[in-house]
């Protein structure tokens, strides 16, 4: 008994320390950026002072001059603005595609499916170089229309894959009632399956924004000026002037963005992650 | 796992096998669903195929042209570009560093994010609170994170060389410069990486090990095998699809990023953590060189067509079981 009793401390034990020291490593970087937030420059700015502690009593200077002095405000803006209207887009194509996929072209709707899933990892890398050149060629550049344009690129095809999967969930005879009923089969589609898809319709909301806000390769290729930079580009851009780091307003942008973005993508991450798994997982 | 994307699988596999006589035939009696179907995915694919099938021919048309910003006319050069591309120094450097990178912080992921994904099954207090903790690499704007990483390793006010110093194991001038010599800078941005994907690969997995049917270990365990045997001969074996999952896109994430590396090193010092992605970017965008660039970024075509040939060999086999 004794030793059975010892082996449920052990591995008890081991289950914490994995679970302390994952959370520790992976989220230090977080709760460095809430502690160099508050501080005075000249305490972070001081290598003899303790780094975990408040050596002198704790400021918003750098907040004031994040909100005060900084475009920061303007970037999450433009950044919102681009979001919304990607988001747009996206169900606009996506909504049609997907139904089209899950009802409409029968055996192929699974291989299509796959194929424009599999468009979603062509990465921003490969295309960055023409697509700089047509941006500038449609007069976009340095304007948020340019990721407008571009970003439903990869938004359209994840989020066509995720409704497709939605739409399937929905029983046929529901349509084939409604049809019966005297609506037509795109009638069906806006009023009786749109509205009950209300739940994967958000994910994909929340998915195409949330990409939005964290897409960093196709920002800095298109758009150079500080007033209308996204805010994944402008905070590691222009918070620096030359040499010099502003770190305290640095940190305070870096986690005052990233945690909303976190918090909403957490609540619907399961669905996303069930849409990766290409089935692979039943 | 929500029960509405099962379905898209169960339905994949339903339609692998023979359609039963009495479903399949009412879509194909309907004569205007074929075309309505067509009209509604077409809009799609044509914006799809317009912002990434065009420029993808464009960026071949470009690595055998004479492209340069604000150039005009176009002369075909063959694989020219190709061949200086590849007997140019920069390049070699940067794929095999673009190798390292991948292969490095590939492992560390996928044993990381397996031992979290064990350690993250069961219910138990604070499972909610450790996964947003544990997911905030992943759902942050990566941009963001990095630097928050380049304050962490800073030259001089870097917390982990305070931390060194105060344990005695380096004295104040002469602590490691994280970003700054090249072995150490490559250990970095590996490090970095890994810290954003780890949680990615993590809840992939974590989806693959609820899955499995919490009987068998527990059968297993009944019959006297402990937590390695368990681990090595079942849980292992029954998680290689999702294994493969997670290491594709894994892959996929890290060879053609250029971020991390961006924002922490610019590929410096001395071109020591430059990978593809990040040459193709200062060749090409910032250095103007369109068709060199473009030639470089040609390079990450193979491994995403091996990618990809891969994952629809998974998803296939997924269909058919």
């Amino acid at each position: 008994m004794a030793r059975a009793g010892n082996r449920r401390w052990g591995a008890m034990l081991g289950h914490w320390s994995v679970i302390v020291a994952f959370s520790v490593v992976l989220a230090f970087p977080f709760y460095w950026m809430l502690i160099t937030t508050f501080k005075q420059t000249s305490d972070l700015y001081d290598i003899t002072n303790n780094p975990f502690i408040f050596n002198a009593r704790p400021t918003l200077e750098h907040l004031r001059l994040l909100f005060g002095e900084t475009l920061y405000l303007r970037w999450v803006g433009n950044t919102a603005l681009a979001g919304a209207l990607v988001v747009f887009i996206t169900l606009l194509l996506a909504l049609p595609a997907a139904y089209a996929l899950a009802r409409l072209t029968g055996n192929w709707g699974q291989r299509l499916g796959i194929a424009i899933f599999l468009t979603y990892l062509v990465p921003p890398t490969l295309l960055f170089i023409p697509l700089s050149r047509v941006i500038s060629l449609l007069g976009l550049q340095d304007t948020i229309w340019s990721v407008v344009v571009v970003y439903p690129s990869f938004t359209i095809p994840f989020s066509t894959w995720l409704l497709m999967g939605f739409f399937k969930s929905i029983p046929k005879e529901l349509e084939d009632a409604a049809m019966v009923d005297g609506l037509t089969r795109f009638g069906a589609f806006v009023k009786l399956v749109i509205p009950i898809s209300v739940s994967g319709i958000l994910t994909v909301v929340i998915f195409a924004f949330t990409l939005v806000t964290q897409e960093f390769v196709y920002a800095l290729t298109f758009i150079a000026p500080e007033a209308h930079q996204m805010v994944g580009v402008g905070v590691p851009t222009f918070l620096v002037r030359g040499d010099v780091y502003y770190w305290g307003s640095l940190m305070a942008a870096c986690l005052i963005t990233s945690l909303p973005i976190a918090l909403v993508y957490n609540l619907f991450l399961d669905r996303f992650i069930a849409g990766f798994t290409v089935g692979a997982v039943k | 796992m929500k029960p509405a994307e099962h379905n898209v699988e169960r339905c994949g596999g339903a339609s692998a096998t023979p359609p039963s006589p009495r479903e399949r035939p009412r879509v194909a009696r309907r004569p205007g669903g074929r075309w309505l179907g067509a009209a509604m995915f077409l809009p799609a694919i044509l914006y799809v195929v317009a912002i990434i099938g065009v420029p993808f021919l464009m960026a071949f048309l470009y690595a055998v042209g004479d492209v340069r910003v604000g150039s005009v006319g176009y002369h075909f050069v063959g694989l020219e570009n190709f061949r200086s591309v590849l007997h140019s120094p920069a390049f070699r450097r940067s794929l095999f560093n673009s190798v390292i990178f991948t292969v490095g912080s590939q492992v560390l992921v996928i044993v990381g994010a397996f031992t979290l994904a064990l350690a993250l099954r069961d219910k138990f207090r604070g499972r909610g609170v450790v996964r947003f903790l544990v997911m905030l690499p992943w759902v942050a704007p990566v941009s963001l994170g990095a630097i928050g990483w380049k304050w962490i390793l800073d030259s001089l006010y870097s917390v982990i060389n305070w931390l060194l110093v105060a344990m005695h194991l380096f004295r104040q001038f002469d602590a490691p410069q994280w970003l700054g010599e090249p072995k150490l800078a490559m250990m970095s941005v590996i490090l970095v990486h890994t810290w954003h994907v780890l949680p990615f690969s993590t809840v992939i997995l974590l989806a693959g090990l609820t899955a499995i049917p919490r009987d068998i270990p527990e059968a297993a365990a009944v019959d006297g095998a402990g937590f390695w045997r368990t681990l090595v001969h079942i849980t292992i074996p029954m998680m290689r699809p999702i294994l493969n999952v997670a290491l594709l896109f894994g892959i996929i994430f890290t060879f053609t990023d250029m971020t991390v590396v961006y924002i922490l090193t610019r590929g410096g010092p001395y071109d020591s953590t430059q990978v593809v992605p990040s040459l193709a970017f200062f060749t090409g965008i910032l250095g103007g060189d369109l068709a060199e660039g473009a030639a470089i970024s040609l390079f990450l075509v193979p491994i995403l067509v091996i990618v990809a040939y891969l994952m629809l060999r998974v998803a296939h086999r997924a269909e058919v079981t």
